[in-house]
């Protein structure tokens, strides 16, 4: 392998990562800034931070959000995992393709147009706006996110697994608790956190679905900063940034880890 | 296992009229769209046989398994077991369980909950449940691996957990589809008799699904030799391999060589064929084929001598050594008759140093005994 870095190589390198971090790096900086000016630093402070849990607006907005986010990802991830097996399994049922394609169409639907469909349908049946039309929105929407996941999963799934328990006397529901479930368990799970996280950073669908008082984190940020950028906003922004980052990271490590484990044990056990 | 070997040897339910068959196929067919798996077949399977299905990929045999096992219902027939109509009982309530030919361990579960799971099943007590794991673990020496993944295990291994899983639960009948397929030939032979061994002492019924004939023959009591989902013969190895009922089974089991002829003349069971080249074959026994009829004398290569000299005795015909296989154990010699055909001919290498050194392109003879082939129809 060629060890030496040419100037170019360098050159792009920085460039690509500072184009694609710097101005999250600015935001964090910015976010421990004494001064109230956004663009004036005026010496190191958290005070920010201080406020920004003071701020109750702010901090109800974020209870919403991770409310909507756990009870829209957890539903999505029910119906999504419920598609992904009709689709998978029931390779021969009346209007297949019309299903399938009714299931991963918001994955292309442009999300305004997704927002105001859900919006005239809550209007047309008389739902009043709020949070319980935010989740029923976001299940809408990233329920095609967790079929996809589960569906790649199914799809390698060794169907012969489940006629084994059948043969050892487990009903076909056992069979499915038992079995079916905790094998394809990671991808369910990997979907469930695609959800939360698509869930978490919604704004489009949320200010069409959403009505007053279940204003969500994207929504308030949004809204504030057309008022004028706080620093205050910036501190949220870092959490949430150090939220996802930690999270990412330490799943990351988890998967690598099993990994290395399972290749060890393999390893381990060819050798007799 | 001494005392094993005589009870096989007077074991054979098949031939007794009013011993009672344990699974009946009853002119099963089974289709899948246009394609027919099976085509009106029947079959009858003995209690504590060992039973192979062989046959080519697609013959309709891991179907016939499938159906028994109750993942597939046949489109028509029935199946019935000890004198039940299976037809309608879901797989887990069926009295026979499966070794799957990929074992399907499942990949979450320890060796022990893997073997422990269809007694959970059944609601059998906790300490019952050790007991028999513990049991099937020692049964196939995987003791000190109870605690393992099957992610953890060699190929070998994985299979031992299978079948302890699948024996776990005492079925009445076991179901091996291609039970040793995955595993390496050495593994593979030792495995056989292991196999052998347990059926024995657990009194099962196994039905085995192989497209290996050394392994059916090896370890079956009868062997079903099955074709375009049809059964061509249902028979012992040995009859299989002596006396098979058409050209289709002959050439399927070993190696054979097919002379085809006429009847020229009959004389009891015994009758003298004429080959194409004009060269006489007399055979004891001919069965139904009638004087003038086209038939093909079909015989094994061992049952083949080759010599340089003009043999006494009727069959002999002249050739050339065309290629020679030198195995160690015994040497394959390719003679071509007069006539072009090339006849196999196996000779055990009984001694170091053989007598009469054939090579090639040396005129030889060849040479069979009147019993040593058979006539089949063409």
């Amino acid at each position: 392998m060629n060890t030496t870095w040419s100037r170019f190589n360098i050159a792009s390198i920085v460039l690509g990562f500072a184009f694609l971090y710097l101005p999250i790096v600015l935001l964090i900086i910015f976010s421990f800034n004494a001064s109230k000016l956004v663009t004036v630093w005026g010496g190191f402070s958290t005070k920010w931070y201080v406020s920004l849990f003071q701020n109750e607006a702010l901090m109800d907005a974020a209870w919403v959000t991770i409310r909507v986010g756990v009870l829209s990802a957890t539903f999505a991830t029910i119906l999504g995992t419920m598609a992904a097996l009709a689709l998978t399994r029931y390779t021969r049922f009346r209007g297949r393709v019309l299903f399938s394609g009714m299931v991963f169409a918001p994955l292309v639907m442009p999300e305004v147009i997704t927002g105001l469909s859900l919006l005239l349908l809550f209007v047309a049946i008389g739902l009043d706006r709020g949070f319980l039309t935010v989740t029923l929105a976001h299940i809408t929407f990233t329920m095609c996110f967790v079929a996809v996941v589960v569906q790649s999963r199914l799809v390698t799934f060794d169907r012969s697994l489940e006629e084994a328990a059948m043969d050892l006397g487990a009903t076909p529901v056992r069979t499915f608790f038992a079995v079916t479930l905790p094998v394809i368990l990671p991808a369910i799970v990997s979907g469930w956190m695609l959800a939360f996280t698509l869930s978490l950073d919604d704004l489009v669908i949320a200010s069409f679905a959403s009505g007053p008082g279940a204003t969500t984190l994207p929504m308030k940020i949004y809204s504030q900063v057309r008022l004028g950028v706080t620093p205050e906003i910036n501190a949220a922004c870092t959490l949430l940034i150090a939220i996802v980052t930690v999270g990412v990271i330490a799943a990351s490590i988890v998967n690598k880890r099993r990994e290395v484990q399972r290749k060890l044990d393999e390893q381990a056990a060819q050798r007799g | 296992m001494k005392s094993l070997g005589s009870i096989r040897r007077s074991f054979a339910p098949w031939a007794d009229p009013s011993a009672k068959p344990y699974i009946v196929f009853e002119n099963i067919t089974k289709r899948f769209g246009d394609f027919t798996a099976v085509n009106n077949l029947s079959l009858s399977i003995f209690e504590r046989e060992f039973f192979a299905l062989l046959g080519a990929s697609g013959c309709g045999k891991s179907t016939l398994l499938r159906m028994l096992a109750g993942f597939e219902e046949p489109t028509s027939g029935r199946i019935l077991l000890d004198g039940q109509d299976l037809r309608g009982i879901p797989p887990y309530k069926r009295p026979v369980n499966m070794m799957f030919q990929s074992y399907a361990l499942f990949p979450h579960m320890t060796v022990e909950q893997n073997v422990a799971f269809g007694l959970k099943q059944d609601g059998m007590p906790k300490q019952e449940i050790d007991a028999r794991v513990a049991d099937m673990l020692k049964l196939v020496k995987l003791t000190q691996f109870a605690k393992r993944k099957p992610h953890q295990l060699s190929g070998g291994q994985r299979q031992r957990v299978a079948l302890a899983r699948s024996v776990a639960k005492r079925p009445k009948v076991l179901l091996l589809d291609e039970p040793l397929g995955a595993l390496d030939k050495k593994l593979r032979e030792e495995t056989q008799f292991e196999l052998m061994d347990l059926q024995q002492s657990l009194g099962l019924t196994f039905v085995v699904v192989t497209h290996d004939q050394e392994e059916a023959m090896t370890m079956a009591d009868r062997i079903a030799i099955l074709d375009k989902g049809e059964v061509m013969q249902v028979a012992t190895p040995a009859e299989i391999y002596e006396a098979p009922v058409s050209q289709f089974v002959a050439n399927f089991v070993g190696n054979v060589n097919m002379f085809e002829g006429k009847v020229k003349a009959r004389n009891g069971e015994a009758a003298t064929i004429v080959g194409g080249s004009g060269a006489e074959i007399n055979v004891v026994n001919a069965g139904e084929a009638a004087a003038g009829k086209d038939v093909v004398f079909a015989i094994r290569p061992e049952k083949i001598k080759v010599s340089s000299k003009k043999p006494a005795g009727t069959n002999a015909m002249q050739g050339e050594i065309w290629d020679i296989a030198y195995l160690g154990d015994m040497t394959i010699f390719h003679v071509k008759l007069s006539d072009g055909q090339i006849v196999k001919a196996a000779t055990m290498n009984s001694s170091r140093i053989a007598e009469d050194p054939l090579s090639w392109s040396d005129q030889a003879w060849i040479s069979f005994e009147p019993n040593a082939g058979v006539v089949l129809s063409r």
